[in-house]
């Protein structure tokens, strides 16, 4: 069986929670270049000049790209031929949580009980992580760093199958008009459909760590993206101060539900669609 | 996009009331950095009769968390963060003499009736741009509850920090306007 070292783990994922900071992924820039040729708002237009010179910035120097560092969510998929050794997994990521954002001088952002006290926990830990064990004997981490503008802004509603594919279409565009500048556009907006309540919102997540070019195998699924993305495009919200860029993409990731069923859950998430991933 | 105009604080009300909105803003001079925490504390302060840390006559708020500096800058990364939090405390917090708020997105009604009011300008800096934005910041310094950390009360001596008038001190709203002319939606 194969042995990998928890220590391993904490640096993979201190790298790659800085990584995921600074350095924009290679689709949401162009897709940011590409709304930019196309913005008709001349505001629009200068919002995003800022946005796309920010993102440069933030990858020649080493800098976070937004203040908001974010919550950091974690996927990992650890193969079930591997043992890992010299520490627990969980234990393992949130000491690179903490390292990467205390060696990266990104934000703390995480207090430990959300209600009466709210203390900040000075290290951004915990992290939020989903654990699926898989075939083989890898590790595959991805960071996906969570800001909170936008994930206010996100919701769940529990449709049912009578709804069909308008009653999703308007619970989409619901919770995008009630969102409107807030979180940070152009957007890019990730949706669950099917499952349970939970699982639902599990898959919004997920859809955000597929590139904005990919659509979802499906045919019928890719359609209804770009239905959604021509839809959002339209509500005039555009890159903050108005304009005709709302979103960059809309990402669906579905799975089975109940019959009495069809769970819809949208995470917005603001143009800084952070993610880094890797496999040890 | 029209040339900026550059605005020097102190921010007074009659700066204030020459705005509109669409204008392009070029700040220079010392705004106030407070956020979610720090404005819980100040409006408790201010129900029990207590002081506040901080003398907000004609400043300006700025709604910031930023990230740590690395060492030899003033400041790390520093955009602004969703106004609409710090609603259920602005009416209060404009009474104490603020003219000028800084931060993304909408305001409700009552901070809008409360700038009518008090002669408050509402400026919008662009969401996420933190690095482009930490380019205008010279000078970063705490001035109260050090111990929230990235929500602590600071004051950020800047140069040319660029912002745009969304609401005026007459109501006008840019996010409205320019969203119903561009809105091409229907059925929903």
């Amino acid at each position: 069986m194969r042995e990998l070292d928890a220590k391993q783990i904490t640096d993979a994922v201190a790298q790659m929670c800085k990584e995921a900071a600074y350095y924009l992924p290679k689709d949401v820039y162009e897709g940011l270049k590409r709304g930019r040729e196309t913005e008709k708002s001349p505001v629009g237009q200068a919002v995003l000049d800022q946005i796309i010179k920010n993102a440069e910035i933030a990858r020649a120097e080493d800098r976070p790209y937004c203040q908001d560092t974010g919550m950091t969510i974690v996927f990992v998929e650890v193969g079930q031929d591997l043992h890992i050794t010299g520490g627990l997994l969980e234990d393992a990521i949130n000491e690179g949580i903490a390292k990467g954002y205390t060696e990266g001088y990104l934000r703390k952002s995480v207090v430990a009980e959300p209600l009466f006290n709210r203390v900040n926990t000075k290290n951004n830990t915990p992290g939020v992580i989903y654990t699926k064990i898989v075939e083989g004997d890898k590790l595959k981490i991805t960071i996906a760093p969570k800001g909170f503008g936008s994930e206010n802004k996100s919701g769940v509603r529990m449709l049912v199958p009578a709804d069909g594919v308008e009653g999703v279409k308007k619970a989409v565009m619901d919770i995008i008009l009630h969102a409107s500048m807030n979180p940070c556009p152009p957007m890019v907006v990730g949706i669950g459909i099917g499952g349970t309540m939970d699982r639902a919102a599990l898959l919004s997540k997920k859809a955000l760590t597929r590139s904005i070019d990919e659509r979802n195998p499906m045919p019928e699924y890719a359609k209804l993206e770009e239905e959604l993305l021509t839809l959002i495009n339209e509500t005039g919200i555009g890159p903050q101060l108005g304009g005709t860029t709302s979103a960059l993409a809309v990402n669906i990731e579905w799975g089975p539900t109940h019959i009495a069923g069809l769970p819809v859950a949208v995470t917005i998430c603001c143009h800084a669609m952070r993610h880094a991933s890797r496999v040890l | 996009m029209a040339e900026p105009i550059r605005i020097h604080t102190p921010f007074t009300e009659e700066m204030s009331r020459k705005l509109k909105i669409g204008d392009n803003v070029l700040i220079t001079g010392e705004i106030i950095a407070a956020r979610d925490a720090a404005h819980k504390r100040m409006c408790e302060a201010l129900a029990k009769g207590e002081k506040l840390p901080v003398d907000w006559k004609n400043q300006m708020v700025y709604y910031l968390g930023p990230t740590p500096a690395k060492p030899g800058d003033p400041i790390g990364s520093c955009g602004p963060t969703t106004s609409g939090r710090m609603d259920a405390y602005t009416p209060t917090m404009l009474e104490q003499g603020i003219k000028g708020m800084i931060g993304k997105g909408s305001r409700s009604k009552e901070v809008v009736d409360s700038m009518i009011k008090n002669g408050v300008t509402y400026f919008a800096a662009v969401g996420g741009a933190a690095a482009l934005i930490a380019k205008s910041v010279k000078k970063y310094e705490v001035l109260a509850y050090p111990e929230l950390g990235p929500e602590a009360v600071a004051r950020l001596t800047v140069e040319d920090f660029p912002c745009i008038v969304v609401i005026d001190c007459q109501g006008n709203n840019l996010y409205d306007v320019n969203q119903k002319k561009y809105r091409t939606l229907q059925g929903y």
